[in-house]
């Protein structure tokens, strides 16, 4: 049975009745979804030697996600500050059901935070690309991760194409040049400014062998470690994505 | 001719700047200087490396922006461009104007700032190392030029792709003990080469050459301050000599060479350095080569008499360059791992061994007291080579 809501200014519960109108206009507020199929975890060898799974996150996971991506909303480097504040919004609104069909895949090492990627369905046919956050830097965790969101979004959610842009120039050259992906200028993409670029499903089988990794399944002991997520040393974080001289003194 | 020392070091961290290329100049020699401790001795000449200032960072006329800012007045001031040979040319332009004569104290400072451009950019500049109408206008780049290297010598000798990766390997653990490293990141068999995920982790950039093969773009900057040998001794640390220079040079276009696969200015520059010294490659305790791309360290180690044609990758095997081994090169990470400011690199390789010969390489310090060094530093693809032998002690 549903918990009566409480009214913090009038200090008292709520009605049934104001309850129901709450609940219509929520109703009203929330998007429909469509039924998404699960991404299942796989694991990655990384050049270091370390092993990153990589799993679909949960909404309940999502307040962690934004406790560790917040710090990176001021940092001028590489894009780092705009795609994390979107990174920021959009897990906010997954939360807050403001956007539908959204899903996010986390990179995780040993517990510990290592990529976050996520879009969301269009419709049944199309996908849309969001963001890819790496905290991680120089190992391809970026690369990895992007690879698996088009994975899931091909393979698993059984979709023809996926839109998507770069808002950096180290997402052009890994998306745009690497794939390659196909020009798509008629859709408007929906993160606003640049038109869209495509990824078909033959562009994505094409690219499959060369850019797209991973084990399954994972072993239990090892999945299991990957929760719950773990925030990476602040400023190790930062002087890792900033990259520079400066940050390491 | 005089003989010359060593008498300061000092570097900056390696990576990505954020401040200009002439303040990180000012940092690394303001250490120099101060390791020194020359006090209120005035700096007769600078010498300042670098290859792309003109066109990367809009600055020119580095050595007397140097002066000024260091406020070395009226010290001589001149720059060496000299492509990635750049570094130990300008050093040997301080050794020659201390050997002569012609100054006392000479400060010699490599500096590059490649990060200011993105990625296509500093690819392009380096780019024009090659062949003006015979390589560049095919497309040909440093890591191309590097990749049909690569394939021959694999060939002709037997390396492998697992030989690349151990130096990588190699390199990289290295750079991890070295604070000032730019890449400070381990790196495994299994995740370059042999597991799953490894084409994901390390896709060919010139094949056979990877992406760990090749070295990164980097910023930083690097000084030495040399002095006679027989003023060293006044100052407080303990003087690395100049024992021996050498350098030569080989036909710009690779294509036209009679073995693509031999590297003669390599072993020409270090012939002459190493009869300079009056010195065998047997002698030497410690080198840093020029590994911009993994094949190089082990080209160069045969071309320099460390080991037998078509031998070093054997060497490599052994666990012979190691830190620890019979000869440990690149104890810095090497150019793979504690990076590749082009015009710096060279000063930075006589850095680093000077850290070794005094014993203050902390984590990565060879073991043994390591009496003699030796660098290559590797201009062009091979057409113009520094060599430089220094000994511990005046």
């Amino acid at each position: 049975m549903r918990r009566a809501l409480y009214d913090w200014d009038e200090g008292a519960y709520l009605t049934q009745e104001e309850g129901r109108v709450i609940d219509e206009l929520e109703a009203m507020l929330r998007p429909p979804a469509l039924p998404m199929a699960p991404y299942p975890a796989k694991s990655i060898l990384l050049a270091s030697g370390e092993v990153m799974v990589v799993r679909e996150a949960t909404v309940d996971e999502v307040d962690t996600l934004l406790k560790i991506v917040q710090p990176l909303t001021w940092l001028d480097r590489d894009y780092y500050d705009i795609v994390s504040a979107r990174v920021f919004a959009e897990l906010l609104a997954w939360k807050k059901y403001r956007v539908r069909n959204e899903y996010c895949l986390v990179g995780v090492i040993e517990g510990v935070l290592a990529g976050i990627v996520n879009g969301r369905m269009f419709d049944q046919g199309h996908g849309v690309s969001y963001h890819t956050l790496t905290l991680k830097r120089g190992l391809r965790v970026g690369a990895h991760l992007f690879a698996a969101k088009m994975e899931h979004h091909i393979e698993y959610l059984g979709q023809d194409e996926v839109w998507i842009v770069a808002e950096s120039p180290i997402g052009h050259r890994r998306w745009m040049i690497e794939y390659p992906l196909d020009k798509k200028f008629e859709v408007q993409h929906e993160l606003g400014g640049a038109p869209s670029w495509v990824l078909s499903r033959e562009t994505y089988f094409k690219a499959k062998p060369r850019l797209v990794s991973g084990t399954r399944p994972v072993p239990a002991e090892l999945l299991a470690r990957s929760r719950p997520i773990l925030k990476p040393d602040l400023s190790a974080m930062l002087v890792q994505i900033e990259d520079t001289l400066e940050a390491r003194l | 001719m005089r003989e010359v020392a060593i008498i300061g070091a000092g570097s900056t961290q390696f990576g990505r700047a954020q401040w200009s290329l002439l303040k990180m100049m000012c940092e690394a020699s303001h250490d120099a200087i101060a390791d020194a401790g020359i006090g209120d001795r005035p700096v007769d000449a600078v010498v300042v490396a670098n290859m792309g200032a003109a066109r990367n960072n809009r600055t020119a006329g580095l050595a007397s922006a140097l002066v000024d800012r260091l406020n070395l007045f009226p010290a001589a001031a001149e720059t060496v461009e000299n492509g990635p040979a750049s570094g130990a040319t300008a050093v040997k332009a301080g050794f020659m104007a201390v050997a002569s004569g012609v100054h006392d104290l000479v400060l010699v400072c490599g500096g590059e700032r490649m990060r200011e451009v993105n990625n296509f950019e500093a690819t392009e500049f380096v780019s024009y190392l090659s062949h003006r109408y015979a390589e560049y206008p095919y497309g040909v780049t440093l890591p191309a030029l590097a990749g049909m290297f690569a394939r021959l010598y694999m060939d002709r000798y037997g390396v492998t792709p697992a030989h690349l990766a151990m130096v990588a390997i190699k390199n990289h653990a290295n750079g991890v003990l070295n604070p000032k490293a730019h890449l400070r990141v381990g790196l495994t068999m299994e995740g370059l080469l042999t597991g799953p995920d490894a084409a994901m982790n390390n896709p060919f950039v010139a094949e056979p050459l990877r992406f760990f093969d090749c070295c990164p773009v980097s910023d930083g900057a690097s000084a030495v301050l040399l002095a006679p040998a027989t003023m060293a001794k006044q100052f407080k640390k303990t003087p690395v000599r100049i024992a021996g220079i050498g350098q030569a040079t080989d036909l710009h276009a690779v294509h036209e060479r009679p073995d693509p696969t031999e590297l003669p200015a390599v072993r020409l520059a270090a012939e002459k350095a190493f009869k300079m010294a009056g010195l065998k490659p047997k002698d030497i305790d410690v080198a840093e080569l020029h590994d911009a791309f993994t094949i190089l360290e082990i080209a160069e180690s045969e071309e320099v008499g460390f080991f037998p044609k078509g031998e070093g990758h054997k060497a490599l095997e052994r666990g012979e360059t190691q830190i620890g081994g019979k000869l440990p090169i690149n104890p810095s990470g090497g150019l793979k791992a504690r990076g590749h400011p082009v015009g710096n690199t060279g000063v930075s390789q006589i850095v680093e061994l000077v850290l070794q010969l005094r014993n203050e390489a902390g984590d990565y310090q060879v073991p043994g007291k390591p009496k003699h060094g030796f660098a290559v530093n590797f201009g062009g693809f091979g057409n113009n080579v520094v060599a430089t032998v220094l000994a511990r002690g005046v």
